[in-house]
């Protein structure tokens, strides 16, 4: 195994018992390695775009917009989005509320709309301050929430998972879904950011 | 799969116990009372599930929201802010 620098490294416990567990399941006729190429591919190809396409709908569309907030599993699949197994929950923005999510237990993630997620967000750090002192890990992502701007912290804990809907920017008025997904990145998502407009 | 006990909008106090094994309810919010926002459904108990029994019946799972003030007592943000949890039936009590 070789780093980026090409130097030879031992594998990892880790990388170790992947790899072992991998040959084992393929030696035994469970999974085959095309499958498991055919997964990782799957897992990659799933990009937060998957979930700005869901909020630039919700923005463009009041009635997509009232659907998504009652039940988020079927307003994705109405946009072709396959979300397996697991509900989703989106929880709105407004002037007086601001939602973020995080998963105290584990990294429970909406990765069926935002694909693979960051390594903040599985830190101990994010993971045990979110639910804390939400107002200040908020500013050490730059973002300042008003005192009279109430803060949900939706903590991620069992079969739900979650997608904020945060707040259409000014400015943005008579735009077309595409050019409005292009201001909803991952972290709006997941309410540590907000969308920035032409006027921010 | 067992039927929901609670509806939306009534008060009810996560139980305070530390049995071992898997469980999804985060040691923080044991013992503390907050207010059910909605009923999700019903879903296998993972702490069945976790020693590869089947999990029925399904539990209803609650998304339970509570105040931060009432969750840490020092918390220095405004009173109006929340937390919201899902949390199983069977580790609510009314209150």
């Amino acid at each position: 195994m070789s780093d980026e620098q090409g130097k030879y490294r031992p594998l990892s416990y880790f990388q170790l018992m992947e790899i072992s567990l991998r040959e084992l399941l393929v030696e035994k006729g469970i999974l085959t390695n095309e499958q498991v190429d055919a997964e990782v591919e799957n897992m990659r190809s799933r990009t937060p775009e998957r979930g700005a396409k869901v909020v630039a709908r919700a923005w463009v569309d009041p009635a997509y917009r009232k659907r998504l907030l009652e039940n988020g599993t079927k307003a994705c699949e109405e946009l072709g989005l396959d979300v397996p197994a697991l509900k989703l929950v989106a929880v709105e923005n407004t002037p007086q509320a601001h939602n973020a999510i995080v998963c105290t237990l584990c990294s429970c993630y909406p990765r069926m709309l935002l694909g693979i997620p960051p390594d903040w967000y599985k830190s101990r750090n994010y993971r045990s301050r979110m639910v804390r002192e939400p107002r200040q890990v908020l500013a050490e992502f730059g973002l300042q929430i008003p005192e009279n701007t109430q803060i949900r912290v939706h903590d991620s804990t069992a079969d739900m998972r979650y997608i904020v809907l945060p707040m259409r920017p000014a400015g943005t008025e008579g735009w077309d879904e595409e050019r409005l997904a292009g201001l909803v990145n991952r972290d709006c998502m997941i309410g540590v950011a907000v969308p920035k407009g032409p006027k921010d | 799969m067992n039927e929901a006990r609670f509806k939306p909008g009534e008060r009810v106090r996560v139980l305070k116990a530390y049995p071992p094994g898997h469980i999804r309810t985060p040691h923080y919010i044991r013992g503390c009372v907050g207010e059910v926002e909605r009923i999700c459904g019903a879903f296998p108990n993972p702490e069945e599930l976790a020693q590869m029994r089947n999990g029925l019946p399904a539990q209803p799972l609650y998304r339970v929201r509570f105040l931060q003030k009432n969750v840490w007592p020092d918390y220095a943000g405004p009173a109006t802010d929340v937390l919201e949890v899902e949390i199983y039936q069977h580790w609510l009590e009314p209150a």
